[in-house]
């Protein structure tokens, strides 16, 4: 009897272990999902004042958003900075482009 | 002593900044419109010379071909195509369009100079009460607008069609787009020269990158058309696209093609583009609707 109360005890520290561990799983990379999200939609938004966002900045905030959807965090968390750092580029290009655009014209 | 030598110090550069201020008054009032003026007359005439220096065998009422002008291969193919064309089906529902009447019995033709007749080749232009720039494709919807009519899309085949017919109606009269004495408008021409060469896009391409840089050259199974003349053939049909296009889908498939979102068609960098480039091929004549690969 008191073996059994051992081993339920044990499993039950074990349980409430692994859900504190997952609890905390679950929401840190959620949570840093939606940090890095938020930053690579405002760098986009930036980019859209600009009048020049790129196809594959969309495509990653697309797939970032669709493996949030399925949970997977960690790839939605890879795309959703993928998508920003593709977001910084367009804008730098629009900003250098501000001048830049005269090499090229035809005098 | 020491006063003195101060106070004639002072007087000597108050009398300076005078003389300085005076002397900045009348450079100013000399100067012509300004070191940045622009003069679209003369950047249009480089803009040719451009092209003619580039390719001297070719004649310049040819660029309106585009890559035909520039590959004997593809212009054999071409010309034997054109017995046939591909863009006659839409040409025919353009007149047909053109012809049918609105809701209330008014036509296309009653928004429209000389009844719509020949006239492409005046479009796009500058308007003075809106302070835009107006393409045929954005007059046309406004004449539907007008007359209680839904606007139609300006990708879609109808306006494609209507914009075929217009073309045909106008073929060999040269473009005579009008640049009023208007700042607004001088600034829709700057600010489509400026769209033109700005590099764009996850390729940093821009519309120059491959009209001016590399018109002749290949890009995959593609021949680079020159950027001289290439508005002249729209509305194009193309086989890529297994269809007809207007030049809003033109411009929308350039910036895609470079990895750019697109802008929403008839916009206004979309407009003064348009404007730009008509402008700078005023002279060739009209020879749309095209057919390109």
């Amino acid at each position: 009897m008191r073996r059994l109360s051992k081993v339920s005890l044990g499993i039950l520290g074990l349980l409430a272990i692994l859900s504190t561990k997952s609890a905390a799983f679950a929401a840190g990379p959620e949570a840093d999902f939606k940090t890095a999200y938020a930053a690579a939609e405002a760098a986009e938004k930036q980019a859209g004042v600009l009048r020049n966002q790129w196809l594959p900045t969309e495509t990653a905030l697309a797939d970032a958003r669709k493996a949030a959807e399925k949970s997977d965090f960690d790839r939605a968390v890879a795309a959703a900075k993928e998508a920003e750092a593709l977001a910084k580029a367009s804008i730098f290009q629009a900003n250098s482009e501000k001048e830049a655009w005269k090499n090229l014209e035809i005098r | 002593m020491a006063t003195r030598v101060g106070r004639t110090g002072r007087r000597l550069s108050v009398r300076f900044l005078l003389i300085s201020l005076a002397s900045l008054v009348v450079t100013l009032l000399q100067a012509p419109a300004g070191a940045d003026s622009v003069d679209p007359a003369a950047e249009a005439r480089a803009f040719r010379d451009y092209f003619l220096h580039k390719f001297p065998n070719v004649k310049p009422d040819d660029f309106v071909n585009g890559p035909y002008a520039l590959n004997e291969d593809m212009r054999r193919q071409w010309e034997e195509k054109e017995q046939f064309p591909p863009y006659e089906f839409s040409l025919e529902n353009g007149k047909e369009l053109f012809a049918r009447p609105f809701a209330n019995g008014k036509h296309y033709a009653d928004c429209f100079a000389d009844q719509g007749i020949a006239i492409r080749q005046n479009y796009p232009q500058f308007d003075a009460a809106s302070g835009k720039v107006v393409t045929l494709e954005l007059a046309l919807n406004q004449c539907r607008e007008a007359n209680g009519e839904k606007a139609i899309s300006y990708t879609g085949e109808d306006m494609a069609a209507l914009t075929a017919y217009m073309a045909y109606t106008s073929r060999g009269m040269p473009f005579d787009i009008k640049i009023p004495n208007d700042p607004r408008a001088i600034e829709a021409y700057e600010n489509g020269k400026r769209y033109f060469y700005t590099r764009r896009g996850q390729l940093n391409f821009s519309c120059a990158t491959c009209h001016v840089q590399n018109p002749g050259e290949h890009l995959r199974a593609e021949v680079l058309a020159p950027a001289l003349g290439i508005l002249n053939a729209m509305p194009i049909y193309r086989s890529e696209w297994g269809g007809m296009g207007t030049t809003s889908r033109r411009f929308i498939s350039c910036n895609s093609q470079v990895r750019g979102v697109p802008l929403p068609p008839q916009s206004d960098e979309y407009r003064d583009l348009e404007y730009y480039l008509s402008y700078v091929s005023n002279g060739l004549p009209i020879s749309g609707p095209g057919s390109r690969p």
